[in-house]
């Protein structure tokens, strides 16, 4: 990752609200963050934080018609998608950015062939011939290493694995060459050893198209594998970000510190783990100050009455908690 | 985006949802007035007829014959839906007209709804031969013509209140078989009717216990949506004259005997007729709504 | 394994050559079998009394269909599962009442493993209440001890399901398990559904009770971590066979059998600086209706040698506690 690279998301002060019958849940509070080209950014927290609901901010497709953002900028290479229209977002979706989900099976069409559905991704961007179409198809799905693709062209989805159709919606997402790529979750229904193929894929792609990547996922070996810089979110609010290497060696917030002590390692052998009390709250009925405050092992007063700024603690790593020591930023 | 909102998680305690779900529901604009309004008007009136009714449904008084309703020139308060061919009050017809519906529906939609349901749960949970048996059995229930039906049983088992009922029973306990059947199949995968089995549960307790409960939202749904049909049928049974005999008042018959007379004396098939309507659309309505009432609530939570 | 001259007490569970097949049929009135799927395909285990066996795997291993034949959920098309030296699948009236309450379990979907239509109490007192005679109060009573020893309110025992969050109703989920005193509990990934940060409190509290009411588990998981916390033996399936099988911490310090490596190389460690040393495999899992011949692992085995593609290799001792089903051993 190359701090020269240019910045190509921008989020800035993102709010994303559902207004429901039982209030205003508030999925997304304040969210701020930025990717350069050919770097990948994780976004990490639990149900419920709003991780998912941001992927969903940023492509404007939340749920509507309870769900808007209420405030804040999405800059794509510096244009605002949230001023756009519909009929302007239809041709960023897709085309400049593109969005895997967690569930290969809800993402494709099962009454048609996977050779249908990745051509008409394809129609939409190049205005060739069937036949053309047909072979840029079968060059996508080589792409996404999907052995004998000719053959594969004319199965449908229910004829293939889970690794298989994720491939095949990889394709679909990346035939527009887009410059983001959005991931929620796309390895969690995939067995371990396929998730490991598919995310050395993810990783090939990335290198060749120089993608900037939001990964949003709840694993922590994902994100320090595939992961340049974290955000951790709670509540609908980024409580710590930062390279991934300082985050894990040095967790400055006291979520992100109990999160990752509470998740037990593959690598030793550890006698008791110590878990969170309590649960996140809920987003319609938020604490006045610190939302993590109710569960944290330090907080004090003044965490409980003021929501805490966010402060620098590293290079380019920053903390939203009173207890910090902020450093001097060094840049 | 179900998925996403479901996972919104509030701590200890019920969740919005269910809050929202065990209070009485507060948007009153929501419901269905109107079909209550007619649902309860033909209720009491059915139950209430002999307090209810001015007349007599079967009194005759040829001087009254074809007496246009009270709104009409020619008509009167004395019979304020007119008279027909025989001088009898239209109102009171309809009146008693509307228990003889009300009575078939009821008995009709208990006995094959009753039946329907017992097959569906058993033929869905015990699966394999047993289901497919039942299920042909189903298939070639729901293949035979409706009316025809109806009309070949009434011709056998002679006229009468009975008949009807059976006829209707033998028409419908398929569609809720059918219907029920599907909704077991989704229940029986769920995770608690395995974990019922492995407390020890027997085939009875699992389906009276844990299968039952949860299918009984759509079986109410499905009878209340088969009242209007039924309703219907046996309009359609009197008209085509193998229903309820004279004199006692139906108002497929009364549609009937008014055919003849649709130019010169219209209301004597339009009022009932306009009656089957109106309570039909009713309970159509009142069945939507409960569908919907019962639905989101279960799947928010 | 034993050492040689010792007299074991006999285990709580014995697993003996344990296979299921499913037919495949094809046809619309007339049903013809065209295959078998082979989900378990001859497995011998055994757990032994407050002991936890991890069983892990990939989809299509197997591990579910093995816990399923367990519970008696599935009656096995070859084999033998002993409850005390008793076979299970052949235990009648009040035999069968008594191994209901000795052997319970936890699923995996919070959301579906408590019927919304009962109250919480009804469905923990599920066990007691067709197995045994309680009395109204006794019933109480014993929702009341499970419910504490789970850390739930008390006031929790009349509300509904609907009221409560996923890991809550696990807990509820775990506390109608433990109504009936069991002394195993089988584990279909109890955690997998939930949280992070809630995994933790519910993965302590299972290893609480195990020592408080001296059970046992088989714990089918796919996440090694968890496994690794609670399991004091891990078994490590591939297409319906076991191919390893050793304590836990000989497992998880030196695996031998190319599956395993290769599973734990993908399992990604927490840590950014780890070595890297992926072992990817080529290929998809194959389907378990035509497993391959000989070791079901060959075609993806970057190990494989001539014998291995005819002849499936046994499942035997290579060190203390330590069982591996491979050529290279």
């Amino acid at each position: 990752m190359n701090t020269a690279a240019p910045v190509v998301l921008e989020v800035k002060d993102l709010h994303a609200y559902l207004f429901t019958r039982w209030g205003v849940v508030r999925a997304v509070d304040g969210l701020s963050f930025a990717i350069r080209e050919g770097e990948t950014l994780g976004l990490v927290g639990e149900s419920g934080c709003g991780k998912t609901m941001t992927g969903l901010a940023v492509l404007r497709l939340l749920p509507e018609p309870a769900g808007r953002i209420v405030r804040g900028q999405v800059l794509l290479e510096g244009e605002d998608l949230v001023t756009k229209s519909e009929a302007e977002m239809r041709q960023v979706r897709g085309r400049r950015i593109s969005m895997i989900l967690q569930d290969p099976q809800t993402s494709l069409n099962p009454v048609f062939t996977i050779g249908d559905q990745v051509v008409e991704a394809l129609r939409m961007l190049h205005g060739d011939g069937a036949r053309a179409l047909s072979h840029r198809a079968e060059e996508a799905l080589r792409s996404v290493k999907v052995a004998a693709p000719e053959q594969r062209m004319r199965a449908y989805p229910h004829q293939m694995s889970g690794g298989m159709k994720q491939r095949v919606v990889g394709a679909i997402a990346v035939a527009g060459e887009p410059r983001v790529l959005i991931a929620d979750e796309p390895t969690t229904a995939l067995d371990v050893t396929i998730q490991l193929q598919y995310l050395t894929l993810l990783k090939e792609i990335q290198a060749r198209t120089r993608l900037a990547m939001l990964f949003i996922t709840h694993d922590f070996g994902i994100v320090a594998r595939m992961c340049d810089r974290v955000a951790v979110m709670y509540a609908g609010r980024i409580v710590e970000s930062g390279p991934t290497r300082a985050l894990f060696r040095a967790p400055r917030h006291p979520y992100t510190e109990a999160l990752m002590a509470s998740v037990p390692r593959m690598e030793a052998s550890v006698e008791r783990l110590p878990s969170i009390e309590g649960q996140p709250p809920s987003l319609h009925d938020l604490p006045a100050g610190c939302r993590f405050a109710p569960r944290c092992g330090y907080a004090d007063d003044r965490c409980r009455r003021e929501y805490p700024p966010t402060l620098p603690v590293g290079p380019a790593h920053e903390a939203a908690c009173w207890r910090v020591e902020p450093s001097p930023p060094s840049r | 985006m179900a998925r996403v909102e479901e996972r919104i998680d509030v701590g200890f305690g019920p969740s919005p949802a269910a809050e929202a779900a065990s209070r009485p529901r507060g948007d009153l604009a929501r419901l269905p007035w109107i079909s209550f309004f007619i649902i309860a008007v033909l209720i009491v009136v059915a139950v209430l007829a002999p307090l209810v009714a001015p007349h007599s449904p079967t009194e005759q008084s040829l001087p009254d014959k074809l007496t246009p309703p009270a709104w009409q020139e020619g008509g009167s308060t004395k019979h304020l839906l007119g008279t027909d061919i025989l001088g009898r009050d239209v109102l009171s017809r309809l009146i008693y007209g509307a228990r003889v519906s009300l009575i078939v529906a009821a008995a009709a939609l208990l006995a094959g709804g009753g039946v329907g349901l017992m097959v569906g749960i058993v033929s869905g949970y015990l699966g394999g031969r047993v289901d497919s048996f039942l299920m042909r059995v189903v298939d070639a229930t729901l293949t035979f013509p409706t009316i025809l039906i109806a009309l070949l049983l009434a011709v056998s088992l002679g006229q009468g209140l009975q008949t009807i009922a059976i006829a209707i029973t033998v028409l419908i306990w398929a569609r809720f078989a059918r219907v029920v059947r599907g909704e077991v199949l989704a229940v029986k995968t769920r995770d608690f009717v395995a974990l019922a089995r492995v407390h020890g549960c027997s085939h009875l307790r699992i389906m009276a216990i844990h299968i039952v409960p949860n299918v009984l939202n759509t079986f109410m749904v499905l009878l209340t949506l088969h009242i209007g049909f039924v309703i219907i049928v046996e309009a359609s049974l009197s008209f085509l004259g193998a229903g309820i005999p004279p004199p006692t008042p139906s108002w497929g018959q009364m549609v009937a005997d008014g055919r003849s007379h649709i130019a010169s004396a219209w209301w004597l098939a339009v009022v009932p007729g306009a009656a089957i309507m109106l309570v039909v659309l009713a309970f159509n309505l009142f069945g939507d709504w409960l569908r919907d009432w019962l639905d989101p609530r279960l799947r928010q939570v | 394994m034993l050492e040689s001259g010792a007299i074991a007490a006999e285990p709580l569970i014995r697993v003996e050559n344990l296979a299921k097949h499913f037919p495949v049929t094809r046809g619309l009135l007339i049903a013809r079998t065209t295959g078998q799927v082979k989900a378990v395909d001859g497995i011998s285990f055994t757990i032994g009394r407050q002991e936890t066996l991890g069983l892990v795997g990939e989809s299509g291993c197997g591990k579910t269909t093995t816990s399923r034949l367990l519970l008696r959920l599935e009656r096995p098309t070859a084999g033998r599962v002993l409850l005390d030296g008793r076979d299970v699948h052949a235990l009648t009236g009040a035999d069968l009442s008594q191994y209901h309450t000795r052997v319970q379990a936890v699923f995996q979907d919070p959301w579906s493993s408590l019927n919304p239509r009962l109250r919480i109490r009804d469905t923990i007192a599920e066990a007691l209440i067709v197995n045994r005679r309680v009395t109204r109060a006794g019933k109480l009573e014993r929702v009341e001890e499970v419910l504490h020893q789970v850390g739930l309110p008390l006031a929790a025992a009349s509300r509904y399901p609907h009221e409560f969050s996923g890991g809550q109703r696990q807990r509820i989920a775990l506390a109608s398990a433990l109504a009936s005193d069991p002394e195993l509990i089988v584990l279909d990934e109890p955690v997998s559904a939930l949280d992070v940060s809630i995994r933790a409190q519910i993965m302590n509290l299972l290893k609480d009770l195990q020592v408080r009411q001296q059970l046992s588990y088989l714990l089918v998981a796919h996440n090694l971590a968890t496994v690794r916390y609670i399991a004091h033996r891990t078994a490590v399936m591939y297409l319906g066979r076991i191919v390893e099988h050793a304590d836990t911490e000989s497992l998880y310090r030196g695996p031998l059998h190319p599956y395993t490596k290769a599973l734990f190389s993908a399992a990604l460690p927490a840590d950014p600086d780890a070595p890297r040393e992926d072992m990817i495999l080529s290929g998809e899992v194959p389907s378990p209706i035509d497993p391959p011949s000989g070791c079901h692992f060959h075609p993806r085995c970057p190990f494989a040698m001539e014998q291995c593609s005819r002849v499936a290799p046994a499942l035997k001792a290579v060190a203390s506690g330590h069982q591996v089903s491979c050529h290279l051993y």
